[in-house]
């Protein structure tokens, strides 16, 4: 709110650079013209040069002489018109000009922001995210300096690598990350999970691109445990690469049909799959009976409903307004995010998933 | 929210151009003085909006706020605080924030003279610049936002470009930008006096200042550019004829042009149209500078940005202006007046030379920059023209420019007489000849150019300072009274001559580079490298962590002559966060020559790749450029008129020369 104001105020204040000058009073003054002024400066100033000795008595005069000849033919050409200040034109003139200020500046420049901007963080306290995030930043700095003095004397120890390379995935040092899980896999007992998140600093260390040693790390998490849903699922990434939709749609269906429900990775499948443009079978149901847009509406307004009347997690608010969003109906989506936050008002935690999920759909006008 | 709020300061800056373009410009049409007088206030008001949004983006770096993706991508928590400041323009887009800031900045100070300028040229000029202002908030607000957020935030940032940590880089590109937009302001003047379809008489007197300030700065900018380049690049140039350089050195070529015909018009009321170009010429060549720095169409050091959208935007921003402007010149230079005659064989002939010398120099740039882009673009064959292209075609053009120099210094006003010129100038002249003999005789077997180039120097040096001697003393003068006259001289004259010196010590300093020694060896410690009269031993080497590096110096004793000078550090560095690895060059002064050093790789054996070379002389070229600058400002302080008294004509008495 604060900020808020702060903005109107500012905005007040870039209107009245405009309009303070636009409400003065002028005297209908002829403006001296310029030119003749400025050689009677000269012939002036020749007269203080010929007095210092910078110039010859011959040469001031004959510099002088110039400046008089150019001093009368100004004189002679001066036709300039006289300040147009009042009348009912310059009224005219002045109300126009100001309403030019007063519409062009607040809305040029709310459009702007509105559009580059990011409003939606204006709300937040000053500091709110930045204070523990920089006291956690510096901390988390000097444990990533200590591990990395361990690490260096004891380069073999393949557990701390292990447990540094995702700090380095998160501070965005990618390619730190990569060599990390290298010496974690090097010198620890073979395991899938490492073999894939090892796949997965691969991959973003090549900006989403799956390479062959990528590729390769993510069949070995397979080849040890066969259910690995993080390497399946890159590999099923790899195969769209490779031009291999219907390759990519097996694994992920076979992935969707033998994973829990609740599993966290089941809705980042699903949107796969719905990007690959194939039917999304029911988690661990297998042979569900495809699913039209008649009936996933359906589904939203009973989902809707069952929260409406008996209330429900953060998650399941942030699937409707997923789903509304999904659905191309914005203003419920909207509408869902504002029921959800009245609904967890007193669950900060779920607060801040919806708020996640509502900058992830761009519903800009449901903040709070 | 305090970025937030500087970044709605910049959108409400871009409001108030708006305004301060449409307003103002309508109020000359009307000649209506209250619409006329939006101009200054508004023109305050931008550079406030944009000194906020400046000072936030500031913030966020001193307080590491990793939010902001500007942030994130160019700094470090770990960071020394001064990089983390300089930070704030180490990157395309806070570079074009302080582009804008100086823009805005110098609108400001336009606003506030109000008594110097005219209302109607100031108000023109004002909505000029706030058109440039509105184009460049555009781009910057458009696809160079430097308040685009990340949530959630980063939890650190990928640090700053380890070449630009550096206290080059701080001051750098400032002056640089001064220049550049100083420029701008003589390109609004020059668009307004074509707007309005007049030029005052005042309206040199009025766009010198800025012109010589901006040209001052822009040299200042060069030089420090050219330094940092000679230091931490590790290759021992000073210059290298890369297209950044160019594109600085063609707007400086120009600038120097427009200096001069400044003052032709100032003086004496010719040459009105063509300074009137060479002000659209120059702010061009600018903004030319701008595209091809940060659009990424060349690739090097400089080239933070290779993004094709913002090569097309400054393209069309460059397309606008230069078109825009090239355009009214045609249609309304027509109609202004021209201004006085003068003899081919006077001070205006000889600026006009310079003019042309430095126009022509200043194409052979252009010409060498852009035709390897155009061939490229146009057959896809990637050609490279380097030194040797503009060895051939650049110092022809200047080396006669630079030898008539002294000639036109000395020529009268109006009419001048050449032999009575060259005879005032006999003793300097011989004196330079004698000193290019011995010096020859001296280094007998060595490179010819060294010599001859020296020789050209001092003989602008001394014919700087024969300019001075001859106006204060003459033969029978007492020195008392000839240094009361020198020091009574206006300070325009004090200026020139020192600027015109300081070109010559610039020349001293670049001939001197040919007389430079290399030598490259692979050293184990104890070991010694000679390079001509030089010798170092490699002492040790010692492996240092500090916050965001880690680097191996090698300390080096040098010698010269077998008599121990002291001691040179030089770096090989390795910016953790970045992974690249940078040289830091060490260098030990020798009067104004240098020992340069700097290490390579480290071999199998032990032994470490050491480049050592002496370079004589070397400082004098930045300190040249220095004096040039200083000769600028001391010229720059003379708020008086400049007074061109004309040579009177010798068949008719003075009074009655109807010279009009």
């Amino acid at each position: 709110m604060v900020i808020w104001i702060i903005l109107l105020a500012m905005t007040a204040a870039a209107v009245m650079a405009v309009l303070w000058p636009l409400s003065r009073h002028y005297a209908v003054a002829r403006q001296a013209d310029p030119d003749t002024q400025f050689y009677r400066e000269q012939i002036a100033e020749i007269e203080r040069d010929l007095a210092r000795g910078v110039l010859l008595a011959n040469e001031a005069e004959a510099a002088k002489a110039e400046a008089g000849r150019r001093l009368l033919r100004a004189t002679g050409l001066q036709a300039e018109e006289a300040f147009a200040a009042v009348g009912e034109p310059a009224l005219r003139r002045r109300r126009a000009a100001s309403t030019l200020a007063l519409s062009i500046i607040p809305l040029l420049a709310l459009a702007t922001y509105e559009i580059y901007g990011s409003p939606q963080l204006l709300s937040e306290p000053p500091g709110a995210r930045m204070q523990p995030q920089q006291a956690g930043g510096s901390n988390l700095l000097g444990a990533v300096v200590e591990i990395e003095a361990h690490l260096a004397k004891n380069p073999q120890d393949g557990r701390g690598w292990e447990v540094i390379a995702p700090v380095y995935l998160r501070m965005g040092r990618i390619e730190d990350a990569v060599k990390a899980y290298e010496s974690a896999i090097r010198y620890q007992a073979p395991d899938a999970v490492r073999f894939a998140n090892y796949g997965e600093a691969l991959v973003l260390a090549k900006d989403g691109l799956i390479s062959a040693e990528a590729q390769t790390a993510f069949e070995q998490a397979v080849k040890l445990d066969p259910s690995a849903p993080k390497a399946q699922f890159y590999l099923a990434r790899a195969a769209v690469q490779d031009g291999q939709t219907d390759k990519a749609k097996t694994i992920l269906q076979d992935l969707l049909a033998s994973s829990p429900a609740d599993a966290p990775w089941v809705d980042a499948v699903r949107q796969e799959l719905a990007a690959l443009g194939a039917p999304q079978p029911e988690a661990a149901t297998a042979g569900a009976p495809q699913i039209g847009p008649e009936a996933i509406a359906g589904m939203v307004a009973g989902l809707a409903s069952r929260l409406e009347a008996q209330g429900g997690s953060a998650e399941e608010w942030a699937r409707l307004m997923r789903s509304y969003a999904v659905l191309g109906q914005r203003d419920k989506a909207s509408d869902a995010a504002k029921r959800a936050r009245e609904a967890l008002a007193q669950d900060a935690q779920g607060l801040k998933t919806i708020d996640t999920m509502a900058q992830e759909l761009k519903l800009t006008d449901a903040q709070p | 929210m305090l970025v937030e709020a500087g970044h709605f300061a910049l959108a409400l800056a871009l409001g108030l151009s708006l305004i301060q373009f449409l307003v103002p410009l309508w109020g000359a049409r009307a000649n209506d003085p209250v619409l006329m007088a939006v101009a200054p206030t508004t023109a305050v008001a931008v550079f406030a909006c944009i000194a906020f949004s400046f000072l936030a983006l500031t913030f966020a770096y001193l307080n590491s706020d990793f939010s902001v993706l500007n942030v994130v991508q160019n700094s470090h928590s770990a960071k020394p605080l001064i990089y983390k400041i300089s930070g704030v323009w180490g990157n395309h887009e806070g570079s074009m924030l302080l582009w804008v800031l100086i823009l805005a900045l110098f609108g400001a100070v336009v606003a506030i003279s109000r008594n110097s300028i005219p209302m109607r040229l100031q108000a023109n000029t004002l909505a000029v610049q706030a058109a440039v202002t509105i184009a460049f908030l555009l781009f910057i607000l458009t696809t160079s936002n430097p308040f685009t957020r990340v949530v959630p935030a980063a939890l650190e940032g990928q640090d700053l470009n380890p070449l630009l940590q550096d206290p080059g880089l701080a001051i750098h590109p400032p002056l640089l930008y001064i220049g550049y937009v100083g420029f701008s302001i003589s390109f609004a003047f020059a668009c307004a006096a074509l707007i309005d379809g007049r030029i005052d008489a005042v309206w040199a007197r009025i766009v010198r200042p800025w012109t010589l300030g901006a040209w001052a700065f822009l040299t200042l900018g060069i030089a420090m550019g050219s330094y940092w380049a000679y230091y931490e690049l590790g290759w021992g140039g000073w210059w290298f004829w890369d297209p950044v350089e160019n594109a600085s050195l063609m707007p400086w070529l120009a600038g120097t042009a427009l200096v001069h015909s400044t003052v032709v018009m100032e003086k004496r009321d010719a040459l009105k149209v063509w300074t009137i170009l060479l002000a659209i010429l120059t702010f061009s060549l600018s903004l030319l500078g701008t595209f091809l720095v940060r659009s990424g169409v060349l690739t090097s050091v400089h080239s933070f940005a290779v993004d094709p959208e913002r090569g097309t935007f400054i393209l069309g921003i460059l397309i606008l202006f230069v078109g825009g402007s090239l355009a009214l010149f045609a249609w309304r230079a027509p109609m202004l007046k021209q201004g006085g005659l003068f003899a081919p064989v006077s001070r205006e002939g000889a600026l006009v030379v310079n003019n042309l010398f430095l126009a022509t120099a200043c194409a052979t740039v252009f010409i060498g920059t852009l035709y390897p882009l155009a061939l490229e673009v146009l057959t896809g064959e990637k050609i490279s023209v380097g030194a040797p292209f503009f060895n051939f075609t650049f110092l022809p053009l200047i080396v006669p420019l630079l030898l008539l120099l002294p000639l036109g210094q000395t020529l009268a006003w109006k009419r001048g007489n050449f032999l009575g010129t060259a005879q005032r100038l006999y003793a300097v002249f011989g004196i330079s000849l004698l000193a290019t003999m011995v010096m020859f005789a001296f280094t007998y077997g060595g490179p010819v150019a060294a010599p001859l180039g020296i020789g050209l120097g001092l003989y602008l040096v001394l014919g700087s300072l024969n300019e001075i001697v001859s106006r204060a003393w003459s033969k029978g003068t007492p020195l008392a009274v000839a240094w009361r006259k020198a020091r009574g001289l206006p300070r325009s004259a004090w200026g020139t001559a020192i600027a015109h010196a300081g070109v010559g010590l610039t020349v001293i300093g670049i001939a001197a580079t040919a007389w430079g020694i290399e030598a490259i060896g692979s050293l184990k410690v104890g070991e010694r490298l000679k390079g001509g009269d030089y010798e170092v031993r490699l002492e040790r080497v010692i492996p240092r962590v500090e916050a965001n590096y880690r680097e191996e110096a090698a300390v080096l004793t040098v010698f010269g002559n077998g008599r121990e000078l002291g001691t040179l550090e030089t770096m090989k560095r390795l910016y953790v966060t970045r992974g690249m690895p940078t040289t830091e060059a060490g260098i030990l002064t020798i009067g104004l020559g240098q020992v340069y050093a700097s290490i390579g790789d480290a071999q199998p054996d032990g032994s470490i790749g050491v480049r050592l070379y002496h370079k004589p002389l070397v400082l004098l070229i930045w300190i040249g450029s220095l004096v040039m600058a200083i000769g600028g400002g001391i010229s720059l302080t003379d708020r008086r008129l400049r007074i061109g008294a004309p040579a009177p004509a010798k068949t008719m008495p003075p009074n009655a020369v109807p010279a009009e």
